[in-house]
Parts: structure tokens; C-alpha cells; sequence
């Protein structure tokens, strides 16, 4: 019994644990099931788009009588799709799993700063889900107005916005708390040696990454809570007098203005976006630099453009309103910088192109997902640049064209970064690897699915189809004669493929945890220090203290005896 | 185990403690959230067809008041901080002991200047002016009852610290004084912000 020894019990081990490695388990695990659920959301909705108003299969007699998929909840389940899938899947899997758990062991610390602040983080955050989860079941269902929430439809909607604003109260609460730790964790305390310019790239992404959901989240907040004011004191910050609902002049003060919403929005939520794909860009940067055996091209470039980027994702959000009637030169404003932030995003991509030059690359399965991370991260990047171009913009806004633009960037990018840094540190975690034919059958089925879903959306939205609607309104009239309504079905199928290929996934995960091929502390001969921890390691990381020596990623130096120095190596003798 | 570093002494580079950066961090999250309430004023008021004075509707002299008794205490949130650092904890008591009862009469004063409103019929629906003010001084509120509860905290039975940890208990008076200062400073803007202009 772990009480006889003095240890900590059960429920302090595990479930309210303050040891940042159970902590980052939790955030993975949670995250992990919320990424599925927010999936089913979706494909449910494919049926509707691929077989409109068919009877649903499976599952559709939870959907009422005749199992057809109605406007009202496929409005509900695109919100939620959106909202779970970036707020309660991707940025606690990347932030709160993958930055809880290695950001302190790649600095070569104890744990975070503020260990129970920690545990309050994931707590908030599991609240937030479960409010979220529990906004399905109230009347009129859970949030219907888009994951981006705006007024004054959001206003008006049924009670599920506002459970849907209190969760994400609960989820900026946890993003805060988990930020401030982050930080304070990276400042302070890096091991002796371990200067700013040999951090590991992850532990930089993260740290850009902490900044801005420090600084980006508030006024979020301060909208969410003026959205819950409108809501329920009746007040009109972001309702405009005289609006005029199903016929009738809506009895409100007015005075607001829905624009508002869409800039204190949008303030956050391109910054979000950076939180969506920096912490990827770390991850993918030490599975690369392990798997080519020589130092990341260009690492000091990519440190800076972390940073630029981090600065600059703050004064491009209006690039997501190009079409509210803004002057031009506020929209010119927008468009130079939006073309700016590009920049360093660029160079990122380039580094890590040109690090694959003369590199003797080992093909495994974590980097076979960073390999199709790069082309996919690239196609989203490319095509993010007529959209940020205000005469290209208006055609293409609220288009399948920009739902194609960001899932580039986060579905093959980001969630193929998240694969490879499952299959990467899942040694470290368990102290056991991952099976690679399944990780391959996984990541091959996975990449043709994802490109069979998202290509297709460019045409349909270079031919005009609008986001968001159940039977694609006026939009298909005008799609009829491009021809690019057929490959409704096309995404549809490869969506439930690429179910199929995630249960290789799912299977390798859980039984390589107690049945996987056992390995030593560094599988892949890496040099970053958490691999000089035991696998796993222990409450307090490292059996002994360590020193720096070295940059991050010495591969291959000319004249050492093995092709890699670990970080902590003292000068080969 | 090994402990975590830097909670007492600070760290020789960054000349920090942890909690001390920590609690920066945390402010200039708070400076972002009440800065996204002030611009939505600024958004609201500049598109508005007429906005009220301020001082036609709010009282300025209980305004006034409210500012004077939380510019105190700041000061005495200060002077509990410095009885600390010369060991005499019944003065530290007494200080913030009286910071606690500082706040509680802003809250009280508060409560009264609401429920005033509320018998002139107005309440936050009335107006956008109305509307904003409910929210920056319900917000600021919620702040100043979360000081009390950590001051409470310090107070009581944290203060149990003193004996043990003399050194991080100091610490902590002096970032909670942090938040202290930075919530009476939200007041000091807030207070010409709705009152006077
Ligand atoms: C590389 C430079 C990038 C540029 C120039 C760019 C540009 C844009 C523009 C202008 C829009 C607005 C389109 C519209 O609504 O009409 C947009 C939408 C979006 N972008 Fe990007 N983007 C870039 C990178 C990224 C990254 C890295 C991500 C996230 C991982 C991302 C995620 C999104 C999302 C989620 C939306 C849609 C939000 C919504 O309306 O629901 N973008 N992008
Ligand atoms: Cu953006």
C-alpha cells in the first residue's frame, strides 16, 4: 500500500496530484478524449453535408425521431466542434500535457514554480469541460453561434451560450494559472549552464506561447463577461438599437455595437492561433533535430522569430474583419502587417527545411509526422496570404476556402506535430516504445484522409460555398455549375477513414503502456536533458544534479566518439 | 526530492523570487483584462449619439471618499509590510488588520452607492453608461473581496508562517500588498474615468 512508506496517498498521487508529470498525464488523457470528441461532432455533421437530411447511421437516434440531423443542432455541433477542439483538445494537449510535462524536465528542474497552482490549472480546467459537456443538455441544446460567438445572434441564442460563456471563464481562469507558471518555471529556474540561446526550441515556443495566452485571454474575458452581462442583466453592449428580430423590434436599450465583440475577439483569437501552432513548431523541432543527427539549421533565427511572432500575432486581428465596412487604411494597416507575421513564419518553415539538407535522416514514426507536418504546415501558411489581401479576402471570407486555410495549419500541422510528440516522449512516459508499423499504418492513413478532407474545400471555397451552413443556402447555386459539390461526399468519407485510422492510434497507445518493447533512458539518442532522466522519471525528475555544457542539439559534432553530446555531457575526454 | 529553488533567495540572475515574478505576471494579466473593459468605454462612448456626465448621475463626493479610504489602505497595506520587516508582528497585525477594515467600509460605501441607484430605477440595463459603470465597478469590486480574502488569509491562519518561515511569510505580505496596490490603482483610474469626465 502506498500509505504504509509515508507516501502520499492515492488520491494525492494521482488524481490531485501536484507533481507537474501526473498533472501533464491528466491535461494529455482529458485532452486526448475531448480531440475525439469534438471529431464525432464533426463527422455527425459530414453526414449531413455528404447525405443531406438522410437519416444519420449509428447514432441517430439520439438526434430524435427520424434520426435526420436538424439545422439547430448542426448549428450546435459546429460550435462546439470549433470551441472543443481548439480550447479543450489542442492547446491543453500541447500546452497543458506536452509543456507540463517536459518543459521542466528539458530545463532540468524539480517541477513547475507554483506546483499546486499547477493542479488548480487542470482543475479549472476539467470544469471548464465539464460545463461545456453539460451545455448539450439544457434547453435548446449547447452553444449554436459559432465557436467565434458573435453578437447579437449569440446574445439572443439559447441558454447554451451562456453556459457556454461561464466554461470559457473557467478555461481562461486555467489557461491564466498555467500561464503564469509557465513563465515564472522558465525564467527561474534553468538549471546551472543552461543560458537562453541553448534552450531547446520547445522550451522557447512554450515560452512565446505563455505570453500570449497571458496577455491575449483577458480581454476575452472582458468581453465574455460584457456578453453575460447582455445576456443576463440586460444591458446592450454589443446590441445596436433598433434590431429587429423575426419580424420584431427587439426591446433593449441599445447603444452597443457588435463590433465590438469582433474586436475584443479577435484581440485574443489570432494570438490563439500562434498558441495553436508555436507549441507544434517545438515539438516538431526536436523530433526533427533527434531524427537528421545534426544541429537545427538556423536555431538562433528561429528563437527570433518566435519571439517577432509572438509580438506581432497582437496588432494583425483585424484581418478577420476585413468585409465590416473598415476604412481603408485601417484595413491597409491590417493587410501590411498580417503580410509581416508571415515572415518569421516563413523562416521557421525554411529552417526547417534546410535542417533536413545532408541530414541522415532515421525515418521513424514520430518523424514521419514532422516530415508531414512541413508541406502541410506550408500549405496553410501560403494560402493564409490572399486571405490576409482585403480584395482577395472578400471573395474568399466565410468560405469553405478559409475552413481549408486554418485545418492546414492545425489539423495536418498541428495535430501530426501532437502524433509525433505522443510517439516521441511516450518512451520517457512509460519507459516502454510505441509499435512503429502501427505508428506507420497510422500516420500513412492518416495523411492521405487529412489531404482527402481539406483539399477538396479549397475549390468548394474558391467556388463561393459559405462555412457554416446546414444545407449550404444560396451558396449552392452558385457552386452547381463549378462542379465542386460532388466532393461533398468525397470529404465526408475521408473524414470517417480517418476515423478508422486513428483506432491503430488508440490500440498502440494503451497497450504499449504495459506491452511495449522496454527501452533504456534515451531510445533515440537525443540530447535534450530530459532524456537524462529515468524513464519515467521520479518525483523531482533527476537522481542527480546536473550542468549544462552545450547548445541544445549537438549531433554529430566532428571528433566526438558517438554521434551525439547530451546537454549535461562534460567535454568529451 | 528535491525542493524548488528560489522561494526565499532569489535567483542570482534574474534577482527574483519566484512568487514576485509570478505576481507581475499575474498583474499585467489583470492590466489586459481591465484594459479590454477601457476600450470597450472608449469604443462605446466615441460611437455613442450622447453620453452622460458623469458627475450628473454618480455621486462624486462618496466617489471621493471611496478613493481616500482605499488610497489608506494601501498606505497601511504598506505599513503592516514594514512592521514585518522589523519583526514586530503585533503592529503587522494591527495594520493589516485595519487594511481589512479599510476595505470593508470601501465595499460597504459601495454596496450603498448601488443600492442608491437601484432606488432611482437605475440598473445596469439602463443605459450603456449605466451598463459600463456596473461592470468596471463589479468587477473592481470582485477584486478588492478577493484581496480581503487573501489579506484574511495572511491575517489569520497563514500567519502561522511567521514562526515557522518568518522570511517567505514577509514575502508574501509583500506580494499581496502587490495585488493591494495594483487593485487601488484600477480605482484611481476608474474613479475619474466614471465620475468626473
Ligand atoms: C502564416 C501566416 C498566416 C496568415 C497570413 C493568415 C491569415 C489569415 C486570415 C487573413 C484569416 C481570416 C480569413 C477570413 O475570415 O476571411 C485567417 C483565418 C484563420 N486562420 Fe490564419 N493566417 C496565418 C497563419 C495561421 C496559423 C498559424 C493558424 C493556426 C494554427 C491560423 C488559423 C486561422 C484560423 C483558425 C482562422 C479562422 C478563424 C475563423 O474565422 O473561424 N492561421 N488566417
Ligand atoms: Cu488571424
Amino acid at each position: 500500500m502506498a500509505e504504509v512508506h509515508g507516501e502520499q496517498s492515492f488520491w494525492r498521487k494521482y488524481i490531485f496530484s501536484i507533481d507537474h508529470k501526473i498533472i501533464g498525464i491528466q491535461y494529455g488523457i482529458t485532452a486526448l478524449f475531448f480531440l475525439l470528441f469534438g471529431f464525432i461532432l464533426m463527422m455527425i455533421m459530414r453526414w449531413q453535408l455528404a447525405y443531406p437530411e438522410q437519416p444519420v447511421p449509428i447514432i441517430g437516434w439520439l438526434l430524435g425521431e427520424e434520426g435526420i440531423l436538424l439545422p439547430e443542432v448542426y448549428n450546435s455541433l459546429g460550435a462546439m466542434h470549433g470551441t472543443i477542439m481548439v480550447f479543450l483538445g489542442i492547446v491543453p494537449l500541447s500546452v497543458g500535457a506536452f509543456g507540463n510535462y517536459f518543459v521542466p524536465l528539458q530545463i532540468g528542474a524539480p517541477d513547475m514554480t507554483f506546483p499546486k497552482l499547477n493542479m488548480a490549472s487542470y482543475w479549472f480546467y476539467f470544469l471548464g469541460g465539464i460545463v461545456m459537456l453539460a451545455s448539450f443538455f439544457v434547453p435548446g441544446g449547447a452553444a449554436n453561434s459559432g465557436w467565434t460567438s458573435y453578437p447579437p445572434l449569440a446574445v439572443i441564442a439559447t441558454m447554451g451560450q451562456t453556459m457556454w460563456l461561464v466554461g470559457m471563464v473557467f478555461l481562461i481562469t486555467s489557461s491564466l494559472l498555467g500561464a503564469v507558471n509557465f513563465i515564472t518555471t522558465i525564467i527561474q529556474l534553468r538549471v546551472k549552464g543552461l543560458t537562453w540561446m541553448r534552450l531547446p526550441f520547445f522550451v522557447w515556443s512554450q515560452l512565446v506561447t505563455a505570453f500570449l495566452l497571458l496577455l491575449a485571454f483577458p480581454p476575452l474575458e472582458a468581453a465574455g463577461v460584457m456578453q453575460l452581462m447582455d445576456r443576463l442583466a440586460g444591458t446592450s453592449f454589443f446590441l445596436p438599437s433598433g434590431l429587429v428580430v423575426s419580424g420584431q423590434v427587439l426591446e433593449v436599450t441599445g447603444g452597443g455595437s457588435p463590433l465590438l465583440w469582433q474586436h475584443l475577439f479577435w484581440f485574443l483569437a489570432h494570438p490563439e492561433v500562434y498558441v495553436l501552432i508555436l507549441p507544434a513548431m517545438g515539438i516538431v523541432a526536436e523530433v526533427l533535430a533527434t531524427n537528421i543527427r545534426k544541429p537545427l539549421w538556423g536555431y538562433r533565427a528561429m528563437v527570433y522569430s518566435a519571439v517577432f511572432l509572438g509580438f506581432m500575432s497582437f496588432i494583425v486581428w483585424a484581418h478577420h474583419m476585413f468585409l465590416t465596412g473598415m476604412g481603408t487604411t485601417l484595413s491597409g494597416f491590417f493587410q501590411t502587417t498580417t503580410m509581416i507575421i508571415s515572415i518569421p513564419s516563413v523562416i521557421i518553415l525554411t529552417a526547417f527545411l534546410l535542417s533536413l539538407w545532408g541530414g541522415s535522416i532515421r525515418f521513424t514514426t514520430p518523424m514521419l509526422f514532422a516530415l508531414g507536418f512541413i508541406p502541410m504546415f506550408g500549405l496553410g501558411g501560403l494560402t493564409g496570404l490572399p486571405l490576409g489581401l482585403a480584395p482577395a479576402d472578400i471573395h474568399l471570407h466565410d468560405t469553405y476556402y478559409v475552413i481549408a486555410h486554418f485545418h492546414y495549419m492545425v489539423a495536418p500541422g498541428t495535430i501530426f506535430a501532437l502524433f509525433a510528440g505522443v510517439y516521441h516522449w511516450f518512451p520517457k512516459i512509460t519507459g516502454r516504445r510505441m509499435n512503429e508499423t502501427l505508428g506507420k499504418i497510422h500516420f500513412w492513413g492518416s495523411f492521405v484522409c487529412m489531404n482527402g478532407i481539406f483539399m477538396p474545400m479549397f475549390a468548394q471555397g474558391m467556388a463561393g460555398i459559405s462555412r457554416r451552413l446546414w444545407d449550404g443556402g444560396i451558396s449552392y447555386q452558385f457552386a452547381q455549375d463549378a462542379g465542386v459539390l460532388w466532393s461533398n461526399e468525397l470529404i465526408s468519407i475521408s473524414a470517417w477513414v480517418l476515423f478508422l485510422f486513428q483506432i491503430p492510434f488508440v490500440y498502440n497507445l494503451i497497450r504499449s503502456i504495459k506491452g511495449g518493447e522496454i527501452v533504456d533512458d534515451n531510445p533515440w539518442e537525443a540530447t535534450t536533458l530530459e532524456w537524462a532522466a529515468p524513464s519515467p522519471p521520479p518525483h523531482g525528475n533527476f537522481t542527480e544534479p546536473l550542468t549544462v555544457y552545450r547548445p541544445a542539439y549537438e549531433y554529430s559534432v566532428p571528433g566526438a566518439v558517438k554521434d551525439f553530446l547530451p546537454q549535461h555531457q562534460p567535454e568529451e575526454g | 526530492m528535491e525542493t524548488i529553488p528560489y522561494t526565499v533567495t532569489p535567483r542570482e540572475d534574474t534577482g527574483l523570487i519566484n512568487a514576485k515574478l509570478g505576481i507581475w505576471l499575474f498583474l499585467a494579466s489583470e492590466v489586459m483584462l481591465f484594459g479590454g473593459l477601457f476600450s470597450a468605454y472608449i469604443f462605446l462612448r466615441l460611437g455613442a449619439v450622447s453620453w452622460p456626465e458623469g458627475s450628473s448621475i454618480l455621486n462624486v463626493p462618496i466617489g471621493t471618499f471611496n478613493t481616500l479610504v482605499l488610497i489608506g489602505s494601501s498606505v497601511t497595506m504598506v505599513l503592516s509590510w514594514a512592521a514585518l520587516a522589523e519583526k514586530r508582528f503585533d503592529r503587522f497585525r494591527l495594520y493589516l488588520g485595519l487594511t481589512m477594515l479599510l476595505s470593508l467600509l470601501f465595499l460597504v460605501v459601495k454596496g450603498f452607492e448601488y443600492s442608491e441607484k437601484f432606488s432611482h430605477h437605475l440598473y445596469p440595463a439602463s443605459s450603456s453608461f449605466m451598463a459600463i459603470y456596473f461592470t468596471l465597478t463589479g468587477l473592481h469590486a470582485l477584486h478588492i473581496i478577493g484581496g480581503l480574502v487573501v489579506n484574511g488569509y495572511l491575517w489569520g491562519p497563514g500567519s502561522k508562517m511567521w514562526a515557522s518561515d518568518p522570511e517567505r511569510f514577509t514575502n508574501r505580505v509583500e506580494i499581496a500588498g502587490l495585488y493591494w496596490h495594483f487593485v487601488d490603482l484600477v480605482w484611481i483610474f476608474l474613479f475619474p474615468v466614471l465620475y468626473l469626465l
